[in-house]
């Protein structure tokens, strides 16, 4: 919590008086508790799988497969990570993948958001139709066309190729949150900084990467998950490589090792920290109001 | 035009001689290249790694041959015929399967995930909502297949649930839930909840309060109130929702294989192993592209009936 007293009710320099909000007829003041407990119950289901991946990361299991019955705590899947032949290289393959599809999806987006929430141009419709497409598009088409092209290409397929197709989803989900995060925010800042006597290249530094940079975390962010996560996609275009999600894949159906399990448990530990210390950084410096509504 | 812009300008060597009118990056003339240069690596990237192999993927359909060898353009149209009719494996089946699938999540996600989005948007105060937010976020921070495996733990004959209820007598010997078609339409509602909650969400916070006052200060019961203004308003959010779910539910072959049976078989999987499994390319082709299609014309029907305006609001 910041100790920055900030009227909560002031938004995008907006005023939002929730007291405002509660008038005669209108379902707010009225305090049935269904709406809640739907919200409370659902949260609570999506987390059960979580919760046992937690608790059975530590279940001292004979077999080196997890099983239901209980059988004792133990730490000895986290001391052993490296244990299960593939796991670790799989999960570095995915690491890597991630960040390089990230970075490769972030110095695309950006240049090419830019054109897009800034100029009309020819083909400017065409370019965001192909956006949403490569979002909208069934995985299994993506990555069986996918496939079929770098076949006939002659392109062999492997790290390289999950790469590339890695970074093509992530283009599209980046230009769509540094474009929401542009929309609204003027020129008048760098056309500021033009008259004051700065270079295209000294106002962009200067005044438009800073406004970008929160759509730029938030995009990388999101450009990770997708990455590390990716099944569908990636099984089709990995060659001999393996990801992550193919070796949890390829293991589901002989019995998870607890160690992908203690895996899992890393990755959501690591991803709530990053959470939370975004939102710490966020709620110390609010988004200044560019509404030039 | 000023002076200072004019030597800026020449300073900064920034685009031709100054024609009398002030560098102005914004939809104007004069920097006609600009968008151009700024998005050509990405529309480049997106060109041959995205449009060209999703055409010359569903093309492939009509050519014979394999990718090792090359394929020759046969116009052989034998191959959706040879999946329809009388063929050796059901496509129609999975077809039907896939699309009922997909439709039965996507209704639950809309029946689960409205309150959900309109509980976070009317009856929470603004400090919490973020909060919310990500609570309904939080499962992504675990990898999907391990999410789905879970699932398949807990619902497996000799899993928890099972045991408890068979315990309680609530359940009998012979009652299964993994391998059934509830749990892979579960699966796929629970894979995708957040996909609807979030697109609703941005639809109902744009509404402006002062329209529900409106409709409440003219004697609106709250249900008409909901009827009649929250509802319609929040359209372009259901649509946006039901485009990702239902996409996404309909070619998904996860869930159906780690949580469903042989009774449970889905295009997606069906796509996969006439491709990854079978090398029979021009089935896999003819699969997506019809696949593609079916999807097209749903959801072109459900834009017309559904009269949503332009997606693009929402984003």
């Amino acid at each position: 919590m910041s100790a920055v007293t900030q009227d909560p009710n002031v938004v995008g320099g907006e005023s939002l008086d929730t007291t405002s909000r509660r008038v005669a007829g209108e379902p707010r003041r009225r305090r049935r508790p269904i709406l809640p407990l739907i919200y409370w119950v659902v949260v609570g289901i999506t987390m059960v799988p979580i919760v046992f991946m937690i608790v059975y990361s530590f279940n001292d299991v004979p077999t080196g497969r997890i099983s239901f019955p209980w059988s004792g705590f133990t730490p000895y899947w986290y001391l052993n990570l490296g244990q299960v032949s593939g796991l670790t290289h799989a999960f570095a393959t995915s690491i890597e993948i991630a960040v390089l599809s990230a970075l490769i999806s972030i110095v695309l987006g950006v240049p090419m958001s830019l054109a897009m929430e800034r100029y009309r141009f020819w083909g400017r419709g065409a370019l965001n139709a192909t956006v949403y497409a490569d979002i909208a598009a069934p995985s299994i088409v993506v990555g069986a066309a996918s496939l079929s092209f770098f076949l006939s290409s002659s392109i062999s397929t492997g790290f390289v190729t999950i790469l590339l197709v890695h970074s093509t989803f992530n283009l599209a989900y980046v230009v769509v949150v540094l474009r929401a995060r542009l929309s609204g925010a003027g020129t008048a800042l760098e056309e500021a900084a033009g008259d004051l006597g700065a270079s295209p290249v000294v106002a962009f530094r200067t005044v438009t990467l800073p406004l970008l940079l929160p759509g730029i975390i938030a995009g990388a962010m999101l450009s990770l998950a997708m990455s590390i996560d990716d099944y569908v996609i990636t099984s089709f275009v990995a060659g001999p490589s393996v990801t992550f999600p193919l070796f949890v894949y390829g293991a589901a159906k002989v019995g998870l090792p607890p160690q992908v399990l203690c895996f899992g448990t890393i990755i959501f530990a690591v991803g709530l920290l990053l959470a939370l210390v975004n939102a710490l950084i966020t709620r110390r410096a609010p988004r200044p109001a560019f509404d030039d509504e | 035009m000023s002076t200072a812009t004019m030597a800026t300008d020449q300073v900064a060597g920034a685009g031709p001689a100054p024609t009398g009118q002030t560098r102005r990056p914004v939809g104007r003339r004069g920097v006609r290249a600009a968008p151009y240069l700024l998005s050509l690596a990405g529309s480049a990237w997106l060109l041959i790694l995205f449009v060209i192999p999703l055409v010359s993927g569903l093309i492939v359909s009509l050519m014979s041959g394999n990718p090792e060898k090359g394929f020759t353009f046969t116009w052989d149209w034998g191959v959706y015929s040879s999946i329809f009719v009388n063929p050796a494996v059901p496509y129609a089946t999975f077809f039907v399967r896939s699309l009922v699938y997909g439709g039965a999540a996507t209704l639950i996600t809309i029946i689960v995930g409205y309150p959900m989005a309109y509980f976070i948007a009317f009856r929470v105060s603004p400090r919490w909502k973020n909060a919310l937010l990500f609570l309904v976020l939080l499962s992504f921070l675990v990898s999907f297949v391990i999410r789905i495996d879970m699932w398949a733990f807990i619902l497996a004959d000799q899993g928890p649930l099972l045991t408890i209820l068979r315990d309680l007598h609530l359940a009998s010997k012979d009652f299964h839930i993994l391998g059934t078609s509830a749990a892979v339409i579960g699966g796929d509602a629970y894979n995708d909840l957040a996909f609807m909650v979030l697109p609703i969400y941005v639809a109902l916070e744009k509404i402006e309060p002062r329209f529900l006052e409106a409709a409440g200060d003219l004697y609106g019961s709250p249900r008409t109130v909901f009827s009649r203004v929250v509802l319609p308003l929040s359209r372009s959010g259901i649509f946006a929702g039901v485009l990702l779910v239902f996409i996404d539910t309909v070619g998904d072959p996860v869930d159906a294989s780690l949580l469903g049976g042989t009774n449970t078989y889905t295009i997606g999987q069906a796509i996969q192993d006439a491709y990854l499994t079978n090398q029979q390319y021009n089935v896999a082709a003819a699969l997506s592209t019809v696949l593609m299609i079916l999807l097209g014309i749903i959801l072109f029907v459900y834009a017309r009936i559904a009269g949503t305006e332009n997606i693009e609001n929402l984003v």
